[in-house]
């Protein structure tokens, strides 16, 4: 079998960025929720706060050290595998690419070290100033990548000349008409993602008996985030298919495994795809839904795949059921913020066995739901790199053979199935370990010498508030 | 478009700086990490590793910076130069993993310590490796067809590419040795400062290799040093050099605790800048100069404003953070 170097380079960039994104997808949340907690030890001095804090830093700082290396590989795979894109693209994207790092990776780096080794080294207000920092280089980051990437999906502000992109209007091409919605639907995703997982872990202290002040306080505390964000995420999952029906709706065809346009058409809940027949084999519809939820019109038209050529069509079977994946988590997070909320009311809320259990079941649900909305959007844009403009195919590096990234390919997934379940193992030992109770005296600490990698001034200052 | 400014060499410069920065910060800490393997017992690796553990993440970003500059600001030599070396990259991207992921997985992974010292080392070892093939192959320039690289994915291994590799070890080893005669004390600063002296040798060794062999395999760049008045204008940069490293092995034996490191930084800036005459104004040598492959005027006046705001607010407080680290660092065998 001839090795295929484009489809080997889309298999490694979905397998580094597949693994990638699920550290953001936590750490964004995580940085911004470290940051409140900072903020209520320090304004109101209980306790508590300082504990969990101090817990979830911990988690943190591995699963944010293994972002940055993650990270650190995504630049150069522009490079390595797609310097066709990067060569057409550069004039436009490079810039938001580097901003990127100029407002947000320096950020990120030089406080993360202050927040991780300098509680004792710096006043608690520039501890406190730290965390903020931190959260603000992982909204900053949030914000230039996903402008980067609406572009490719709904690129606008541009001039098209001789195969390369040019800028016209730098304003329209970071706010291009997909990224509002995409940013504060992924953002906000990410925020869940970390409350599902602040949620279980509080709820497995609970469950287990220990640690029940710090278990309260998380599941208290996220319950209350999740209440306003799970309901926010589902409006704005509706507002963001309402802009991909009228600047990609091809890809909403496929998420909808729609094959001819019509009005008044049917949901399909479930379906059997078959893109070579272009029909559903077997399929549970629901009347007059789809034009009702797709258009917000009871007969709204609603395109579908053979109005499209078949070389300009994406995958259908990927996006139609990641969708329903994403969707079905969607739902399964109201229904724990409703019941969580009746608990709420009823005063059982930290006292129910089941529900308890149902929140630790669910800890990584947010996970499940980011990946499969990733699969969504980026199968979706296929075959494009550039929506409609830059074709997937013509994006690769020319030099490149099929054993050439054969050989990446497997590298890369030899390290990150070694990196990756070692990381879980560590972070899954710390919520065993539980928050550290210790109080030490502020002389093993002195100034200028941390004495652990990560965390050794915070865990050694628990308490000092007292 | 007519062009009111030129902005290609305000861009040479910022990337400059920038890959200067990246070479010198990530540099020391990679060679912390080189000579991480040299340390006799758990408890100088604690502090050798302490030593860079609260900075080596924003000295990595410069690479990043690096990366996306050179794409932003000379995009055709971004799409040649990264898919010439494809497998460099590789490795040095992967290695940068184990030895990222290193800091914090040694801590919690009691068990398996040992594993993640012998990552650490390694992986900072080989990523110095990798990054000095890259540099070789560089100089060495690439096969281009239009705007595209079309050699082959293993012709960057050259013999110079691989001296290059070699090269870099000792440089990033002597910048490192800098770095922990600065930050220790007692056996470990003199173990640094013996170590300094043999990857000064080593980097000696590569400056005269390089500042022989790389006229005789170019005469743009024989012509480049040895012609009339070249040579004269010229000639300061190698008398710097040796009296930077004459400096430099004094410091190393003398009980001077800032002089190895500024020393060995002086010895980079002046290697950076030997390559940099001998190249200029190429960016793919010897296909593209800075002009050539620069990206659009809008493109570079868009990123340059937002560019001059915040690379002075970067070096601030990554300045500050250095501060809050300041001073000696000790082993604690009790903590661990």
């Amino acid at each position: 079998m001839e090795l295929d170097p484009v489809l080997l380079s889309r298999l490694q960039f979905a397998w580094v960025i597949g693994w990638h994104i699920l550290l953001p997808a936590f750490t964004v949340g995580m940085a911004a929720f470290i940051a409140v907690l900072e903020g209520f030890s320090f304004f109101t001095g209980r306790d508590v706060y300082l504990r969990v804090s101090m817990f979830w830093i911990k988690i943190f700082s591995v699963a944010f050290g293994m972002g940055v290396v993650t990270g650190i590989i995504m630049p150069f795979q522009l490079g390595t595998n797609w310097s066709r894109y990067s060569d057409a693209t550069a004039n436009v994207l490079s810039p938001l690419f580097a901003y990127e790092g100029l407002t947000a990776f320096f950020l990120e780096a030089a406080f993360l070290g202050v927040l991780l080794f300098g509680r004792k080294l710096v006043p608690a207000w520039a501890h406190f100033v730290a965390a903020l920092m931190v959260s603000f280089g992982t909204l900053f980051s949030s914000f230039w990548i996903l402008a980067a990437n609406s572009w490719m999906q709904t690129p606008a502000g541009y001039e098209f000349v001789d195969g390369r992109f040019f800028s016209k209007d730098w304003l329209q091409v970071i706010f291009n008409p997909s990224f509002p919605f995409r940013l504060g639907h992924t953002v906000t995703g990410f925020f869940i993602t970390t409350g599902f997982v602040v949620l279980g872990v509080g709820a497995s202290f609970l469950r287990r008996g220990k640690f029940v002040e710090e278990g309260r306080t998380m599941v208290s505390m996220t319950l209350w985030l999740l209440t306003v964000l799970v309901p926010l995420q589902i409006f704005l999952g509706d507002a963001h298919g309402l802009n991909t029906r009228e600047y990609q709706p091809a890809k909403l065809a496929a998420i909808e495994s729609r094959w001819e346009t019509g009005r008044e058409i049917p949901i399909t809940l479930f379906a059997i795809p078959d893109e070579k027949a272009e029909t559903n084999r077997f399929s549970i519809d629901v009347p007059y839904l789809g034009s009702l939820i797709l258009t917000h019109e009871l007969n709204g038209e609603v395109k579908g795949l053979k109005d499209f050529p078949a070389d300009q069509r994406p995958p259908v079977l990927i996006p139609f059921f990641a969708f329903r994946v994403m969707v079905g988590c969607g739902l399964l997070m109201l229904g724990v913020v409703v019941l969580g909320g009746w608990l709420r009311w009823r005063g059982r809320l930290t006292d129910t066995p089941l529900f308890l259990r149902l929140c630790q079941l669910l800890t990584p649900i947010g996970f499940f739901a980011v990946i499969a909305g990733w699969l969504v959007t980026e199968v979706g844009r296929q075959p494009w790199t550039v929506y409609g403009l830059l074709r997937t195919a013509q994006s690769v590096s020319p030099s490149l053979t099929g054993t050439d990234v054969l050989i990446s390919l497997l590298a890369y997934m030899a390290v990150y199935l070694f990196m990756y379940p070692t990381g879980l193992l560590l972070m899954w030992r710390i919520v065993r370990k539980g928050p550290s109770t210790a109080v030490e005296s502020d002389s093993d600490i002195e100034a200028g010498r941390p004495k652990a990698p990560v965390l050794a001034g915070a865990m050694l200052s628990g308490g000092h508030e007292q | 478009m007519t062009t009111v400014l030129d902005f290609v060499p305000i861009w040479t410069l910022i990337l400059g700086l920038a890959v200067f920065f990246y070479v010198l910060l990530d540099g020391f800490d990679l060679g912390v990490g080189i000579l991480y393997g040299f340390a006799p017992d758990t408890a100088s690796r604690n502090t050798i590793m302490n030593s860079i553990a609260p900075i080596w993440d924003g000295n990595e970003t410069w690479l990043v910076l690096g990366g996306l500059g050179l794409l932003a600001a000379f995009p055709v030599a971004f799409a040649v130069i990264i898919p010439a070396v494809y497998f460099p990259i590789l490795v040095m991207l992967l290695a940068l993993v184990f030895r990222g992921v290193a800091f914090e997985f040694r801590f919690r992974d009691a068990e398996h310590k040992t594993f993640w010292d012998r990552a650490f080392n390694y992986g900072s070892a080989v990523a110095t490796f990798a990054q000095g093939v890259v540099l070789g192959s560089f100089i060495q320039g690439y096969e281009v067809t239009g705007r595209v690289f079309s050699g082959g994915s293993f012709a960057f291994l050259t013999p110079f590419s691989l001296m290059t590799g070699v090269a870099l070890l000792f440089g990033y080893g002597l910048l490192g040795a800098g770095w922990l005669i600065l930050k220790t004390e007692g056996r470990i600063q003199a173990d640094a400062r013996h170590h300094g002296r043999i990857c000064l040798l080593g980097v000696l060794a590569a400056i005269a290799v390089v500042s022989i062999w790389t006229p005789l395999a170019s005469q743009a760049i024989a012509a480049r040093w040895f012609s009339w008045p070249n040579i004269l204008i010229l000639a300061p940069v190698p008398i710097a050099t040796a009296a930077a490293a004459l400096g430099t092995w004094r410091a190393l034996g003398s009980g001077a605790e800032v002089g190895p490191f500024a020393g060995a930084i002086v010895l980079f800036i002046l290697s950076f800048a030997g390559i940099a005459i001998s190249l200029y104004p190429m960016i793919v040598p010897y296909h593209f100069t800075l002009w050539e492959a620069a990206s659009s005027d809008r493109t570079q006046a868009f990123l340059l404003v937002g560019t001059l705001v915040l690379l002075p607010v970067i070096l601030m407080y990554s300045g500050w953070s250095y501060w809050v680290f300041r001073g000696k660092v000790r082993a604690d065998t009790g903590y661990h």
